[in-house]
């Protein structure tokens, strides 16, 4: 870690105003000089590391009053970024209306991890590849652009299938992302010029050629809010991992349909453990809308969201593992009780 | 009584809680790196990025301009340093390999510079700033890689010294009616005591004090004074609490005397506190095993051939060895036997002790061949165990001292449910989970070292009990003091245990669970020492008889016949006829069989273990069988262990409470090993990759729901006055082997490489 200035933001606009400073050293915005601070849980980590070196801290907690609104209002869900992943996740509307945002996040992390967390910073927590994580080691792409991906040829176990590219095939890692770009959610962002919002599946940039750039966020702009419409009573998020608890995905699926009798209306996927980004399965959703729920329909379905998966070394396990994890998923969202 | 305090048996001591219990749960217990310094330096390293080169050159301009720093040490300006001897050479360390001492790099992680500053957070950021240049080598990662040599361990490691054989074992197993050979690989595994790898170190004047957490003061000290050219008696290691050590500890590492030579240089105390990834490669760590076991058998499941062939990494400076051949040829009966253990050096830190440190890799592999055989002879596991059971060992034809393995089976099974399998694999599921029923032998030897201690009794009966033992988290301070409190007849709440000092009395390294043995067995004799003190000013003409030792305590009455006639001691007249208000006592103490150079060696911080299979006429260990159930998704394949049942018996249990949670740990942490712990080498870079807590798995409370733990009564009256089998090694041997036998049982598939990941389990 290195030294850094520490300021509480006092309101929106004075913390949008700090952020936004240095405007030509903040490019991209993973390495600006200046960082929003939520819950610390991605950010201090990884200044202890020294991957992120943000020569100034703006603590946008004093913001919570107007940001950690949890409001399942009739239509749509309204859910502020500064809101805590346990009390999300412990919300009786939630638990009911959405259960797969409310599991997601009680999957995600641990107890302790998940009280100080916030919606926000959940979403843009960084990829765990170890390889990013240890500036130790020089071939990095998105810590160092340009020279070269470690994890290519080394250790890349929990590395992504799809989404790749050939600078890197680092995992999104997090657990409610795909919850909400299932549920076609937007984000509300408040920059200098006010407050705009964007489907949330613009958020996140797959790597490309420039895995450095993670998300379309412009320096000075926060995450302020999610608005998630409608409602998904049949929804399940289901999460595979290598120990019961408090452990990544090595594949995960949030699934919310629309069923009526036995016919799917609607049909909403999405991958996480897999994918360099969020990920949307859209084909599954095409195969699964208009159409009578079987098993041989959910394997086609969970096949087709692979369809142009790439396995590496250590990772190709992920594929199929993926498949039965959309299958698994799908069936418990058909039979689940609402 | 409770789950935690089970009800003592016969040959049991009192579940009593921890004698720091309280402290420890409320934050009073002070580690190394609580203990208060005055003005100290903070430490942080710097570590190389390549397994293998030279360094050319250091950049620290930038490093030196963070405010607060004081020095930055490289090999350039460090402290010189006299070398160490591997402690299996009769040295100290657990690494020859010592940094700063050149450009030369000869592994991962070795420690380059240190950043000497006036805070922890400047150090850190200077060592951030640190740049090097290297010229790389390209390095030896582990077996395969090329690059690598594999030499026979016998002649190349002083401590290891046969390749046990017996009978003519190629005949027998051409000609074995059943035959079995398979191949089983372990993999490279890390220690990670909660505690991280700290030193401080403090000099007042020619004097040095060393807060560290240690397994072994005594080795450290002398270690330490060697390496600096002083005086063992200028040197003195505390740590009257160590955050776990599981063999981590036990050696000496660089670290501490650089410290030392750094602080000596600065004139100030100087504290390090390196980071978790750090902890991978300046200390040791289980080094990956492969292993090829061949098992012939008669019909009815005898065995009548067995050969177990291992190979081990090491570094390419040491030829540390773990070995377990010697337990593996001698656990059941069988005419003729083979073995031979391999060592390849590869471009790796030196390997060392951890938990178990032979019988976990070799046993996982005879314990699954066993499995495999019981498979091929279609015969209930336990039962090829009970076919097989042996009093003597077969080797040298030795006998067992006690041996309870079948009656731990007998146990365990009725426990577990044993019998509600149905033999067939994949016969057994429940909903979307295929479930699997294994079980194993699991088995530790008991080994004691020589030990000294020093008793203080008091008129009042207050005690004091002082020896360098070490409380890694097993309880020691506890049965130190329940020891003393019997031997000397005064209530619990009376004695004062003093600990973790090499001011104290030597007591053995806290490795090879013999420290229970040991350390009690020492104080047992200084206790009888203060008795007869005091008896001899009562009844000068009489002496403390045997019978009145084993019945009679300072004050109690006493309960048999025979004993009534040797008269209670009244402390208070036993002192006036002393005519002093304090007695106090010292002795130093050797099992059977231990070196006559024992009590020397006590001293210089060498150790003299003996036990196990290499006692002259008989063969000592603790036993205990081991039942998993493992549950399959048949759709995910997540593996969960949901229950682990244990019995063991391993002589007199001091204490039922601290035993169990002993051997709790050593079962969940068996789990583990089976389906969570691996160390992932970069093959291109011989670097460790998963070098953190969030990476390298280890078990959460939700993995293991059900965990159970079966304390078998045994009396052994011919292991240590004590009658006590070490028991903090014995439970994490067998689970690596039930596991997959029971992951085999749930799905049909044999796996012979751990971990077991999801990944592995094909359908
Ligand atoms: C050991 C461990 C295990 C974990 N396991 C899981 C898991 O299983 N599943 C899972 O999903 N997550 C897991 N996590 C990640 C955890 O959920 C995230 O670290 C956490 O949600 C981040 O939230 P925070 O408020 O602490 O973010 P911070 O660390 O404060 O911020 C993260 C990043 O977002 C920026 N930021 C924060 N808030 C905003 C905002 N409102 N607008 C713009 N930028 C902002 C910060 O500058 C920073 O760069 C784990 C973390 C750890 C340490
Ligand atoms: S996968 Fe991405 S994050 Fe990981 S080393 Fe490669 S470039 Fe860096």
């Amino acid at each position: 870690m290195r030294s850094f200035s520490y300021q509480r933001a006092t309101d929106p606009g004075m913390a949008v105003q700090a952020l936004s400073a240095d405007a030509a050293a903040n490019n991209p915005l993973t390495q600006a000089t200046a960082q929003p601070l939520a819950g610390g849980t991605t950010l201090i980590d990884l200044m202890k590391l020294d991957v992120m070196r943000p020569a100034a801290i703006v603590d946008i907690n004093p913001l919570a009053q107007g940001w950690s609104a949890i409001e399942p209002g009739s239509g749509n869900l309204w859910l502020g970024a500064l809101a805590k992943m346990s009390d999300v996740a412990a919300h009786e509307d939630i638990q009911r209306n959405y259960p797969v945002i409310a599991d997601s996040l009680k999957l995600a992390a641990s107890a302790q991890l998940r009280n100080m967390a916030t919606l926000g910073g959940n979403v843009l927590q960084r990829t765990r590849c170890s390889y990013f994580r240890d500036v130790s080691y020089e071939n990095c792409n998105k810590r160092n652009p340009g020279s070269g991906c470690a994890a290519m040829d080394g250790v890349n176990r929990m590395h992504a299938v799809l989404g790749t590219s050939e600078q890197c095939i680092a995992t999104y890692p997090g657990d409610f992302a795909q919850a909400l770009i299932a549920l076609d959610a937007t984000v509300e962002v408040t920059g200098r010029s006010g407050t705009r919002s964007m489907p949330f599946a613009e958020l996140h940039k797959p790597p490309g050629n420039t895995p450095e750039i993670e998300t379309s966020l412009q320096p000075g702009e926060l995450i302020s809010a999610f608005v998630i419409p409608g409602r998904w009573p049949r929804s399940v998020y289901l999460k595979a991992r290598d120990r019961q608890s408090y452990e990544f995905a090595l594949s995960s699926a949030a699934v919310a349909l629309d069923v009526q009798d036995g016919t799917i209306r609607d049909a909403r996927i999405a991958l996480g453990g897999v994918a360099t980004v969020p990920w949307r399965a859209r084909e599954t959703e095409a195969l699964l809308k208009g159409r009578k729920f079987d098993d041989g329909l959910a394997q086609r379905a969970a096949d087709a969201a692979f369809a142009d998966a790439k396995g590496r070394r250590h990772n190709s396990f992920k594929i199929a593992l993926g498949k039965r994890v959309v299958a698994h998923a799908l069936q418990q969202a058909v039979t689940m009780e609402i | 009584m409770t789950a935690a305090a089970p009800e003592p048996k016969a040959t049991m001591g009192q579940p009593v809680p921890r004698y720091d219990a309280t402290a420890k749960v409320t934050g009073r217990a002070t580690y190394g790196s609580d203990m208060p310094l005055d003005n100290p330096a903070y430490a942080f390293l710097v570590t190389s990025a390549i397994a293998r080169g030279r360094i050319n050159s250091f950049d620290l301009g930038d490093a030196k301009r963070v405010r607060g720093v004081i020095d930055i040490v490289t090999h350039e300006n460090a402290p010189k340093l006299k070398e160490s001897k591997l402690f299996s050479n009769g040295g100290y360390a657990g690494t020859t390999i010592q940094p700063l001492k050149s450009a030369d790099i000869a592994h991962d992680g070795e420690i380059i510079a240190v950043v000497v500053a006036e805070s922890y957070e400047a150090a850190r950021e200077a060592a951030n700033r640190v740049k090097v240049s290297y010229s790389a080598a390209t390095p030896s990662a582990s077996f395969d890689s090329p690059g690598t040599t594999k030499a026979a361990a016998k002649g190349q490691n002083a401590q290891f010294r046969e390749d046990p054989q017996v009978g003519d074992f190629a005949k027998a197993f051409e000609e074995a009616e059943v035959k079995l050979t398979a191949s089983y690989d372990t993999p490279t595994q890390h220690h990670n005591p909660m505690e991280l790898f700290s030193t401080s170190c403090a000099w007042m004047g020619d004097d040095l004090v060393i807060y560290e957490p240690s397994q072994y003061v005594y080795g450290l000290k002398n270690g330490v004074a060697e390496q600096l050219s002083i005086d063992a008696d200028k040197v003195r290691v505390v740590n009257p609490y160590v955050g776990g050590g599981f063999g981590s500890r036990g050696s000496m590492t660089p670290r501490t005397a650089i410290i030392a030579g750094i602080a000596k240089g600065l004139n100030r105390p100087v504290k390090l506190v390196p980071t978790r990834d750090q902890g991978f490669t300046i200390a040791t760590y289980r080094a990956e095993t492969r292993h090829e076991i061949k098992l012939g058998a008669s019909r009815d499941g005898k065995l009548v051939a067995l050969r177990h062939e291992g190979a081990e990494v090491s570094s390419r400076a040491d030829a540390y060895c773990v070995g377990g051949t010697k337990t593996t040829t001698r656990l059941y009966a069988c005419p003729n036997v083979d073995s031979l253990v391999s060592i390849v050096r590869a471009d790796r830190n030196t390997p060392g002790f951890m938990r178990s440190p032979p019988e976990v890799p070799y046993l996982f592999a005879l314990e699954s061949a066993m499995d495999e055989l019981a498979v091929k002879l279609n015969m209930d596991p336990v039962e090829l165990r009970r076919v097989n059971d042996t009093t003597n060992e077969p080797i040298g034809g030795k006998p067992y001292t006690s041996r309870s393995l079948m009656a731990c089976f007998d146990a365990a099974a009725k426990a577990f449910g044993w019998s509600q399998r149905s033999a067939a694999p994949r016969s057994m599921s429940d909903g979307d989970w295929l479930v699997g029923y294994g079980c194993a032998s699991t088995c530790y030897p008991t080994q004691m070292g020589p030990s000294a201690a020093r008793v203080r009794l008091q008129r009042d009966g207050r005690t004091r009990v002082e020896i360098a033992g070490h409380e890694i988290g097993t309880g020691a301070y506890t049965i130190i003091a329940q020891t003393a409190a019997d031997r000397l007849g005064v209530p619990l709440e009376k004695v004062s245990v003093f600990i973790g000092d090499s001011d104290l009395p030597p007591a053995p390294v806290a490795g090879g669970s013999n420290s229970t043995a040991s350390a009690c067995s020492a104080v047992m004799m200084v206790c009888d020492q203060v008795r007869q003190k005091l008896f001899k000013a009562v009844m000068p003409n009489e002496s403390l008889t045997d019978k009145a030792k084993e019945t009679v305590g300072i004050g109690q009455t006493p309960t048999t016949q025979a004993a009534k006639s040797d008269r209670p001691l009244d402390l208070e007249k036993a002192f006036d006829a002393l005519g002093a208000s304090v007695v106090e006592e010292y002795g130093e103490w050797k099992p059977d069989g231990a070196p006559l150079d024992s009590f020397k060696a006590m001293h210089s911080g060498h150790v003299r273990l003996v036990g196990g299979a290499a006692l002259k006429d008989k063969i000592a260990y603790a036993f205990g069988a081991e039942f998993v159930e493992v549950r399959i998704n048949r759709l995910t394949h997540e593996i969960r262990a949901p229950r682990l049942v244990g019995a063991f018996a391993a002589g007199r249990i001091m204490n039922p409470r601290t035993a169990r949670s002993q051997l709790m740990g050593g079962l969940i942490w068996g789990m583990s090993s089976a389906l969570l712990e691996a160390t992932e080498i970069d093959e291109r870079t011989a670097r460790y990759v998963n070098d953190n807590f969030a990476d390298y798995l280890v078990p959460v409370n939700a993995d293991v729901p059900g965990v159970e733990v079966i304390l078998l009564s045994e009396q052994d009256d011919h292991i240590n006055p004590a009658g006590a089998k070490g028991l903090g090694e014995l439970a994490n041997v067998g689970t690596n082997a039930a596991i997959c036998n029971a992951i085999y049982h749930a799905t049909g598939q044999r796996i012979r490489k751990l971990p077991v990941r999801l990944e592995n389990i094909e359908a």
